[in-house]
């Protein structure tokens, strides 16, 4: 019988689809399946390294939409949840799926089926949440740039969005949690790491990479903002339910002025 | 900071004011797809990029192009008798503030609407300028929605939808001799008249597209249009009578309801200072979504018998009491149409049973994952348990259990407005 291992993978989802190849092919009874910047190893369980195959995860990839269109989604998803124990518990609903003849994706009296419907919303929440708040700023240099710092890893979900939508304009987000960002250079979206001396908050203070007509709209944007609100409805709590503070930072409308 | 700027500053803050009681803020259902490298890109889903301190959404830039109004409504802070600070932005200036917001992503659009200057095909033209010169000068794919001023002209009407996503007269008062009342200057038919004009566009533009593909879009958000409550004496149901006749006659997308702010003093309307009837606002919106989601018809809840929703229980669980006889329902037989119409449950809920009754039975513990609102819900279900609710109870029994074992956002109002009355 083969003893149960924990398998360390890159933190990348395609390391983590691997891993899930690898448990497959070899038959290992995973006991965790755990990023390398944080593998601490089990007390009872040996290691094993998984190294990234495009290919491997390619075919798991495949697989799983072949059993669900949906489950594709919530997989990767919940997976940028970075939740504590988040691969585990995919690893467990592929296997389901797997094991299965009909889909469990809509299986929601089902535990795990549940959990991970429940961390894709959040997720999915949050890019949406991102897609709402991001504020460009004008830099000198023709950039239309922002801060974010999301709860969860979305900049991978909402590239196709702003890449898009502003498709005539180079702009960049720049998630300053996880240190890396995403660049659009009028041609395509690159994923960039940055030297950051500063983080461009809504602060009063004016910052030299900023033109001066860039506070003039964050000005006027602030004014609109104040202008709309119909003071005798007051709601703050309603308010803040829907802006949460730990996002006010970012945004040019919250400055205190 | 520049002089124009600082203008344009007065000019926004004067505008926007002015603005802010038209509360649609909608701008989703329409999809305009960029595809020639240039601003903007609508996919159908509205994004609100933030929320005011009243906890209402921000998604448009919702302006004036100008406050200053030939008409003189009563329940209108722009009407022409009221002292207020008076402004005009020029076209140009729209334009450019609506381009730079949105490059900032502060907004998906631009909602624009006008105090009626000169006349009211002076004014559309000039809305209709600004919303031709965002999509063929600046390539604009966002959202617009314009206002249609009552009494414009068909051509211009035409004209607005072509490059508007939305168009939207406000009817402001549910009843005739309401407005009669309140907005002596103004007819009935100037509202209707171009409501009926872009109904009809929307028709025609539509079965051409079938036929011919390259067939420009027509306002394709639809309409809509705003009702005030509270300002005078009308019931919920003369409300949601009217609001059917909209959404039937004219194809409305949405109609909204706005609890009148007290912007004047005139014997005609509530004092100012009083206060804005929040509830009663919330229970029409939520009547509205029963009739729109929830297939319920507009005599089920509203009639002679009750022409007033319950301030205390949401419409939908005011219907259930009234009518226990449809009670229990079983959650794992029942069609979608019978479970939409149990407390507590919402269409999520709805649809993530009807999903997971395939795999097994479902008992109280699943139903409270899926996340049902078990303390309404509880007296209207039987599930996979023996546990249910056996006691014959009547409705006004039931009510009293709900109150005792719940809270709700507006409990203070209606418990000092029922000590009020009994």
């Amino acid at each position: 019988m083969n003893a149960t291992k924990t398998l360390i993978y890159d933190g990348s989802f395609n390391g983590f689809l691997t891993a899930v190849f690898v448990a497959f092919e070899e038959k290992i009874l995973v006991s965790d399946i755990q990023k390398n910047v944080v593998a601490q190893s089990g007390l009872f369980s040996e290691t094993q390294t998984i190294f990234t195959q495009i290919d491997k995860a390619k075919r798991v990839w495949n697989g799983i939409h072949k059993k669900s269109h949906s489950a594709i989604k919530d997989i990767y998803f919940a997976f940028l949840s970075e939740n504590n124990g988040v691969e585990l518990l995919l690893y467990r609903f592929i296997c389901k799926m797997f094991a299965g003849t009909t889909s469990i994706a809509t299986d929601y009296s089902d535990g795990i089926v549940l959990k991970i419907s429940q961390l894709a919303r959040s997720v999915g929440r949050e890019k949406h949440r991102m897609e709402a708040f991001v504020r460009f700023q004008l830099t000198k240099d023709e950039i239309y740039f922002a801060n974010i710092e999301p709860d969860f890893d979305v900049l991978p979900l909402i590239s196709k969005h702003f890449r898009s939508r502003y498709a005539d304009q180079q702009w960049l987000i720049y998630d300053v949690k996880r240190k890396y960002g995403i660049y659009f250079d009028l041609d395509q979206v690159e994923i960039i790491s940055l030297d950051l001396n500063e983080i461009h908050t809504n602060s009063l203070n004016k910052s030299a990479h900023f033109e001066d007509e860039e506070y003039n709209y964050q000005d006027l944007w602030n004014n609109y903002f104040r202008s709309t609100n119909i003071k005798s409805r007051i709601n703050l709590k309603l308010h803040t339910q829907h802006v949460p503070k730990r996002y006010w930072k970012y945004l040019s409308e919250k400055k205190a002025v | 900071m520049s002089l124009s700027f600082d203008r344009i500053k007065e000019k926004l803050n004067i505008l926007a004011d002015a603005a802010k009681y038209d509360v649609s803020c909608s701008s989703s259902g329409s999809v305009r797809k960029n595809t020639t490298q240039s601003l903007g890109d609508s996919s159908g889903m509205g994004i609100c990029h933030s929320y005011t301190e009243d906890g209402r959404c921000v998604s448009l830039l919702k302006i004036l192009l100008t406050n200053h109004c030939i008409f003189d409504c009563a329940y209108c802070v722009t009407r022409k008798s009221n002292d207020v600070q008076r402004a005009a932005f020029k076209i140009q200036e729209v334009v450019d503030l609506t381009i730079n917001f949105y490059r900032r992503n502060y907004i998906e659009g631009l909602f624009l609407s006008s105090g009626i200057f000169k006349s009211p095909d002076y004014t559309m033209e000039r809305l209709v300028a600004v919303a031709k010169k965002l999509r063929l000068e600046e390539n604009f794919n966002g959202y617009i929605h314009l206002k249609s001023i009552p009494g414009a002209s068909d051509e211009l009407m035409r004209e607005a939808g072509l490059y508007a996503d939305r168009l939207s007269v406000n009817i402001e008062v549910p009843t005739i001799s309401g407005l009669k009342l309140l907005a002596p200057d103004k007819k009935h038919e100037d509202f209707t008249k171009p409501m009926l004009k872009v109904k009809n566009e929307i028709i025609q533009y539509k079965s051409e597209k079938k036929i011919i593909k390259s067939t420009p879009k027509y306002a394709p958000a639809g309409q809509s249009t705003q009702m005030i409550v509270g300002a005078t004496g009308e019931s919920d149901k003369d409300i949601m009578y009217s609001a059917t006749h909209y959404y039937k006659n004219y194809n409305m997308k949405r109609v909204y309801y706005s609890g009148y702010v007290p912007v004047a003093e005139d014997s005609r309307l509530p004092a100012i200072g009083t206060q804005v009837p929040m509830l009663r606002e919330n229970r029409l919106y939520q009547t509205d979504w029963l009739l729109r989601f929830y297939g319920f018809g507009v005599r089920e809840l509203l009639n002679n018998d009750h022409p007033n929703l319950d301030m205390d229980v949401d419409p939908k669980l005011g219907w259930a009491l009234r009518n226990m006889e449809y009670f229990p329902v079983d959650i794992n037989k029942a069609d979608k149409s019978v479970l939409a119409r149990v407390p507590g449950l919402g269409m999520k809920s709805v649809h993530k049973i009807i999903s997971a009754r395939k795999f097994r039975k479902l008992n109280w513990e699943h139903l409270k994952k899926i996340g049902v609102a078990l303390n309404r819900a509880k007296y209207f279900i039987v599930c996979d348990s023996s546990k249910w609710e056996h006691r014959d109870m009547e409705g006004t029994k039931i009510k009293g259990l709900i109150l005792q074992n719940s809270t709700g956002k507006f409990r203070k109002e209606y418990s000092s407005q029922l000590q009020l009355f009994s």
